[in-house]
């Protein structure tokens, strides 16, 4: 039994907002709120994902977590605008330490801007100093296994996107490529974090199999709740690592760090 | 030469597509045709690409460059989604057939909207002449159906007791004219039902000419009521194989074939490499189960809830195989879209196999399926694993992606339990 003064309470829940499930979710990103779910409970701690599409009411101060995945091109045009209507919210969010975890398209509209071939802007909620360019068709898009190092250890996963993501000095990544392309190809960076948000090209089950990221989340959202006290108690991960090293071995198949020509 | 060569086919060519059921739609086609006595030319299954297409005319063609009996000779051939613009523009067909649109191994073919481009542009180039045999559930095949001058034949399902909540992947969310959100009055699986646009008020449309109702399935057959043929009842199960039917009906009556045939070419077909093909290993029957997509898994998986609430049904054995090689998709999240939770309650043994059998185990473990008696990246293993836990007279279900199929399938060739399949492409 763990110290009661540091387990959270029983009767806790947990909120996860997730933004645009059904449009922001072309590569299994579902199972990024199935882990948080999953890793939860498996604690005795309560979870609520509640849903929130296009037009929806959201208040990200009646939520712990925020998630959001990535979509096709046409899909992700129209959420972005959606998004636009909840930029501030979801900023004065990120700025109070709320754990937030955008992948690839989500990943890209927390920057500033995404910049498409033919030169067209979408405003991101600049979240992340960063902004993305997409170089055009002819130019390969970025596809294979990956694996980074991280200040949370190895993370392992795939990515998938045409844009290539350019950080301001100033703005940390996520972590930096040892096996595939990372954010632009060129500069060995992946993702970006600030505070307690995460943004990553590694998509779909990005946090079953890095259960060091799901535990991040949990571990800051319980923090804002219940104080710097918490802690997580230890859960059977055998299968999480096992899932893990499964995927660094493919990402050792291929080459190593990947450019563009 | 293509051309040349599909020029001399005096019975055309029709062409099937779609991302899923292209070869068991071909088989059953093919089946029907054959009881018509149809002389036919086909490519071999999977191999529909433009030099599989090729290479079953050049076989046919021979050293002298005449296919023999070629007079009275239709070509019928399964073709890939993103060769349909090469294939339709050299073969000018006399019919395609579109069964689905679904996301398939993102990381080969870009998009679901890229395939939607590839058809679009395939129809551009196809003659007017040509009849469009379409899904009228999927609207995105139905979509095809704007602006097309020449004749079209509808397919659909009538069957408001498969309708699903489930929400799985959807893969076509927003109407093409004019962006409105489609809504459904059922839905079957994904995005295929009875949709409607609140925007433009295209929908389904009322009544296409061939249509299944009154649908049963068994664990090896299935039985539906088509107008005009009566009941009929054709050895292979699951509402997705009903609808490939019903594309293979649609055509064959395009292609002018009675109703005797059809009956006769649906009773007689048999299943396709690693379709519902069931081989039996020391009295254990392997129901070999291909999936290739998420869309394609959920319907397996919905097939194996409906079998495990049939009335005598027992905890269903279960082994998923996921590979990682090229052809399966490199990239493996897609599983995370797939609903495995439903099935949870209605298993026995549970089994992992493949080269990212860890991934998939996961996978299961979070949709809380029971722990499985072996996660084992050898074939070999794996088998003697599901032997050891099963008895003579088990059905076990056995899953798995493409080259895992070809690798598992290849261990039960080694043990003599099949006939050796080389796979040409």
């Amino acid at each position: 039994m763990s110290d009661a003064a540091s387990s959270p309470p029983h009767a806790l829940s947990l909120r996860i907002a997730h933004l645009y499930p059904d449009v922001m979710n072309i590569y299994g990103d579902r199972g990024n709120a199935i882990a948080l779910q999953y890793r939860c409970e498996a604690r005795g701690i309560a979870v609520e994902v509640v849903d929130i599409r296009l037009g929806d009411p959201f208040d990200p101060a009646a939520f712990d977590i925020v998630i959001i995945g990535g979509g096709q091109d046409r899909e992700q045009r129209r959420i972005a605008e959606d998004l636009q209507s909840r930029a501030e919210a979801l900023r004065a969010a990120a700025t109070d330490g709320m754990p937030m975890l955008a992948v690839c398209g989500g990943f890209q509209l927390f920057g500033r801007r995404y910049v498409d071939q033919d030169g067209g802007t979408i405003p991101g909620i600049s979240i992340f100093d960063m902004e993305t360019r997409h170089p055009g068709a002819a130019v390969q898009r970025c596809i294979g296994d990956i694996v980074l190092t991280t200040p949370l250890g190895e993370v392992a996963g795939f990515e998938n996107h045409g844009g290539r993501t350019y950080l301001a000095d100033t703005q940390a990544p996520f972590g930096r490529v040892v096996r595939g392309y990372g954010n632009n190809a060129e500069d060995g960076g992946e993702g970006a974090r600030t505070n307690n948000v995460i943004g990553t090209y590694l998509h779909g089950s990005l946090l079953p199999k890095n259960p060091a990221i799901a535990d991040e989340l949990i571990l800051a959202a319980l923090r804002r709740r219940c104080g710097e006290a918490v802690t997580l108690t230890p859960i059977d991960d055998a299968a999480e690592q096992a899932a893990h090293t499964s995927a660094v071995t493919a990402a050792r198949r291929s080459p190593a760090i990947k450019k563009d020509p | 030469m293509v051309a040349r060569l599909a020029g001399q086919l005096g019975g055309g060519c029709v062409l099937v597509t779609g991302t899923n059921g292209k070869t068991t739609t071909s088989r059953v086609l093919a089946s029907i045709l054959r009881e018509a006595r149809q002389p036919l030319l086909h490519n071999r299954e999977g191999s529909n690409l433009m030099r599989g297409i090729a290479s079953a005319l050049l076989s046919a063609a021979g050293p002298s460059g005449r296919i023999a009996g070629s007079e009275r000779m239709l070509g019928l051939f399964e073709t890939d989604e993103a060769t349909l613009p090469a294939a339709a523009r050299t073969l000018a067909p006399r019919a395609i057939a579109f069964t689905n649109l679904f996301r398939d191994q993102l990381d080969r073919y870009g998009e679901v909207d890229s395939v939607f481009e590839f058809w679009r542009r395939a129809l551009a180039g196809t003659p007017a002449s040509a009849t469009l045999v379409l899904n009228a559930d999927d609207p995105s095949v139905a979509e095809l159906a704007e602006g097309w001058s020449g004749p079209v034949e509808w397919f659909g399902l009538d069957a408001p007791e498969f309708a699903t909540t489930s929400g799985g992947a959807f893969d076509a969310r927003w109407c093409r004219e004019c962006g409105g959100t489609f809504e459904y009055d059922l839905r079957y699986f994904a995005h295929v039902g009875y949709w409607r646009c609140p925007g433009c008020g295209r929908a389904r449309v009322e009544r296409p000419a061939v249509v299944a109702r009154q649908i049963t399935l068994s664990v090896e057959s299935s039985m539906f009521v088509v107008d005009g043929l009566g009941a009929v009842t054709m050895p292979l199960t699951g509402l997705y194989n009903v609808s490939n039917a019903l594309a293979a009906i649609a055509m064959a009556r395009v292609l002018g074939i009675e109703d005797g045939p059809i009956v006769r070419g649906l009773a007689g077909v048999e299943a396709a490499f690693g379709r519902q093909e069931t081989v039996v290993v020391e009295g254990r029957k392997l129901r070999l189960m291909l999936v290739k997509n998420p869309a394609g898994a959920n319907q397996v998986l919905q097939l194996l809830g409906a079998l495990a609430r049939s009335a005598d049904s027992k905890p269903l054995h279960v082994a998923v195989l996921l590979n990682d090689r090229f052809a399966d998709g490199q990239d493996v999240s897609w599983t995370w879209d797939v609903d495995f939770e439903p099935l949870a309650q209605s298993l026995g043994r549970v089994w992992v196999g493949g080269t990212r059998a860890p991934d998939m185990a996961l996978r299961l473990k979070y949709a809380h399926w029971p722990a499985a008696a072996a996660v084992e990246e050898s074939p070999a293993t794996l088998l003697d694993a599901i032997l050891r836990d099963t008895s003579a007279g088990d059905d076990v279900f056995v899953v798995p992606t493409y080259t895992a199929l070809l690798d598992f399938r290849g261990e039960l060739a080694r043990r003599g339990a099949v006939g050796e399949f080389w796979v040409h492409e």
